[in-house]
């Protein structure tokens, strides 16, 4: 017998552990890695809140979390794509060089 | 303490120091590889929480896809960034806005009223594929979502390819 | 009687029975059993790896017109042995400026993964790991932790031989997953189960029959994914020396080696589980064991393809394995996979033969219309190809087997 609570817990702990490496990091690839962990703190949010509320009557959490695997399949395919497309063309991946739209 | 806490517990902790690695090691791969044993404790989360076919989607998709691809385009790009420069150097900035803001959620989450009044049961049984399927394709369940998702993919696909394809000419 | 039927589930309900009868919880009898038992498995599959490489190198050699192993023993069986032995006495070396953990790490990593495979194969109708309700899906999310050993041994050596495998083995590796995850899912339609279990007793008519294409589509990116000549170009050795693996040595290396063969064998017994009918055949339900033997026929029959195929072709280049991958085997695999779930709908299960018949008749059409697709495709290609050079004349050597003797004048 777990309580809600503890699971809510954890993934508040990894998505600030996330928000940090996504503001910290200075590589592209890194700052994608942090969006994942994010993402995956999000899932367990909405697992246990459906496992804890809704499993019987409904499985809304369950298609949202599979929605956000999609979301975070595509998210990673072009997220890498555009590192390595912008890696081609300006040899570098850190984030504060990418600066080309910059007035 | 019953055995699943315990479980709930150690895969907590694992998970926790996983992460914090994560955002703290200086070698890139060892950063990538720290986000792999994310993703195996967030399995064994879903586990726990009986999702046992998000379990296999987690592994599937976060381990054999996402994490490969990464790993991947960190072996394309080895020399970009020096090791020892990494993180930006206001990094101390950062950590207080990440604690402030995990502060603020915890306070949240405790003054919420029904919030630990709510357990349950977790059995350790298997999950209904099939209704998640028929939930999946039913008009009246979640087609639209579904098929959103499904174009986003293909979104992502064309966008992808075309992002991926070396446009010969165009450049400088 | 019964111990001859069924002897695995004789011996487990009997070491049941006598730890509970030491008044042992029974939860920890049922922990101390699956220990046990995946104790048991991870070594017999381990032990049978040592017949297995023997094998595989003697029908190799009579392939390729050589002996193969002969000296060790009769036959040359205790060859591998022998083998063992000299692996098991070399010096573990890690190289300079290698990632010492994770170089560490890759092959336990390979091994694992290839042991895991087991836990949801069916042995025979009673004896299986488990029949878990996702079992197809843990088939891949297993692969690709093996894939995950592959790269970080390529990664971790500091060599450039090493790296350059890595590359190859992510890029076929991944391009060749998914053909593979597209073609499981047709046998899981036909049984309307994704548990292995489920999946091999349903199979009263063997699935290779109800689905031909996507069994051979299945087979080849079964051996892409082992990495086996003619896709073995992660270890090409005229190329890149012995790809990922090349820093390895003793032990290590041995896990190595190890995982191919076992991978192999395994790769074929899940082609037999899914499409063959695994432990299906006449008097499997009554003798369980039986269904073993049948199950083991039926790997050794695609195993020894394998092992043909292996040490017969040559191997491809890089750009033609991922077209082959991306251009033929996923939209075959695609339009298999509509095309089963168009007759799936149309005649349900439960029609006996005229299900059976359309389904072929289907597969039959997709297959003639690929292969159509292909030669029109070849054809407009090779008009384009550049004419670069006249052909040369090939050197052929002349083997005359009959010497002339001089003639003697008398």
């Amino acid at each position: 017998m777990i309580p809600l609570y503890w699971f809510l817990v954890l993934s508040a702990i990894l998505f600030c552990i996330g928000l940090y490496a996504v503001i910290t990091r200075r590589n592209t690839i890194a700052i994608l890695m942090g969006i994942e962990l994010m993402l995956n703190a999000a899932n367990i949010n909405l697992i246990a809140f459906w496992r804890y509320l809704y499993a019987g009557s409904n499985l809304d959490g369950v298609i949202f979390a599979l929605i956000v695997f999609a979301a975070a399949a595509a998210e990673v395919a072009v997220g890498l794509g555009l590192i390595l497309s912008a890696y081609r063309s300006k040899e570098t991946i850190v984030a504060n060089d990418l600066d080309t739209l910059k007035g | 303490m019953t055995t699943m806490q315990l479980i709930f517990l150690i895969t907590a902790a694992v998970t926790i120091f996983a992460g914090v690695m994560m955002v703290s090691v200086r070698k890139l791969l060892h950063a990538a590889l720290w986000l792999i044993l994310v993703f195996f404790g967030v399995a064994v989360i879903f586990g726990l929480l009986e999702a046992s076919f998000l379990v296999i989607i987690q592994i599937v998709l976060y381990i054999g896809a996402i994490a490969i691809l990464i790993v991947f385009a960190i072996m394309l790009t080895q020399n970009a960034i020096d090791d020892t420069y990494q993180t930006s150097r206001r990094w101390l900035v950062t950590a207080v806005v990440a604690v402030i803001a995990l502060a603020g959620i915890l306070l949240a989450l405790f003054t919420w009223p029904q919030g630990q009044a709510l357990t349950s049961t977790l059995a350790g049984g298997q999950q209904d594929i099939a209704a998640i399927g028929l939930a999946l394709l039913d008009p009246e369940g979640y087609l639209i979502p579904f098929e959103i998702a499904s174009i986003l993919l293909l979104a992502a696909l064309i966008g992808g390819i075309y992002v991926g394809i070396e446009h010969k000419g165009e450049e400088k | 009687m019964i111990f001859i039927a069924d002897p695995i589930t004789f011996i487990t309900t009997w070491l049941n029975s006598v730890l509970t009868g030491w008044g042992i919880p029974a939860i920890w009898v049922q922990f101390i059993m699956f220990i046990l038992g995946a104790g048991l498995l991870a070594l017999g599959a381990m032990i049978f790896t040592i017949g297995l490489i023997w094998l595989e190198r003697k029908l190799g050699g009579r392939v390729q017109d050589r002996l193969g192993p002969n000296r060790v023993g009769p036959w040359g069986i205790f060859q591998t042995i022998a083998d063992m032995l000299k692996i098991f006495t070399k010096e573990l070396i890690t190289p300079v400026g290698a990632d010492k953990f994770l170089y560490n790490l890759a092959p336990l990593l390979a091994m694992a993964a290839v042991l895991g495979l087991w836990a949801v194969i069916p042995l025979s109708p009673t004896v299986f790991g488990t029949n878990i309700n996702v079992g197809v899906l843990y088939l891949i999310g297993i692969g690709s932790i093996g894939e995950l050993g592959i790269i970080m041994a390529g990664l971790s050596s500091n060599n450039k031989y090493a790296l350059l495998g890595g590359f190859r083995a992510v890029a076929s590796l991944l391009s060749y997953e998914v053909p593979m995850a597209i073609t499981l899912l047709i046998p899981v339609m036909l049984a309307g189960s994704m548990g292995l279990n489920d999946i091999a007793s349903a199979q009263k008519v063997a699935f290779i029959f109800q689905a031909p294409v996507a069994a051979l589509v299945f087979f080849i990116a079964a051996i892409a994914e082992n990495g086996r000549a003619p896709f073995d170009l992660m270890e090409a050795d005229s190329e890149i020396v012995a790809g990922f693996n090349i820093e390895y040595s003793g032990l290590k290396f041995g896990m190595y080696y190890v995982a191919d063969f076992l991978h192999a064998f395994t790769s074929a017994m899940i082609f037999a589980t899914l499409f063959l009918g695994g432990w299906n055949g006449p008097g499997a339900e009554q003798y369980p064991a039986l269904g073993f033997l049948y199950l083991l026929i039926k790997t050794a029959l695609v195993y020894l393809l394998t092992v043909t195929i292996r040490f017969t072709v040559p191997r491809l280049r890089i750009d033609q394995m991922m077209a082959f991958a991306w251009k033929y085997l996923t939209p075959l695999a695609l339009a298999s996979l509509l095309v089963t779930a168009v007759v799936d709908k149309a005649a349900p299960a439960g029609q006996g033969l005229l299900r059976v018949a359309l389904l072929i008749g289907a597969n039959i059409v997709l297959f003639l219309i690929a292969d159509r697709l292909v030669t029109l495709y070849r054809k407009q290609h090779e008009k384009a190809r550049k004419v670069v050079s006249d052909d040369r004349p090939v050197p052929v050597a002349i083997r005359s087997t009959v010497v002339e003797e001089p003639e003697v004048n008398s």
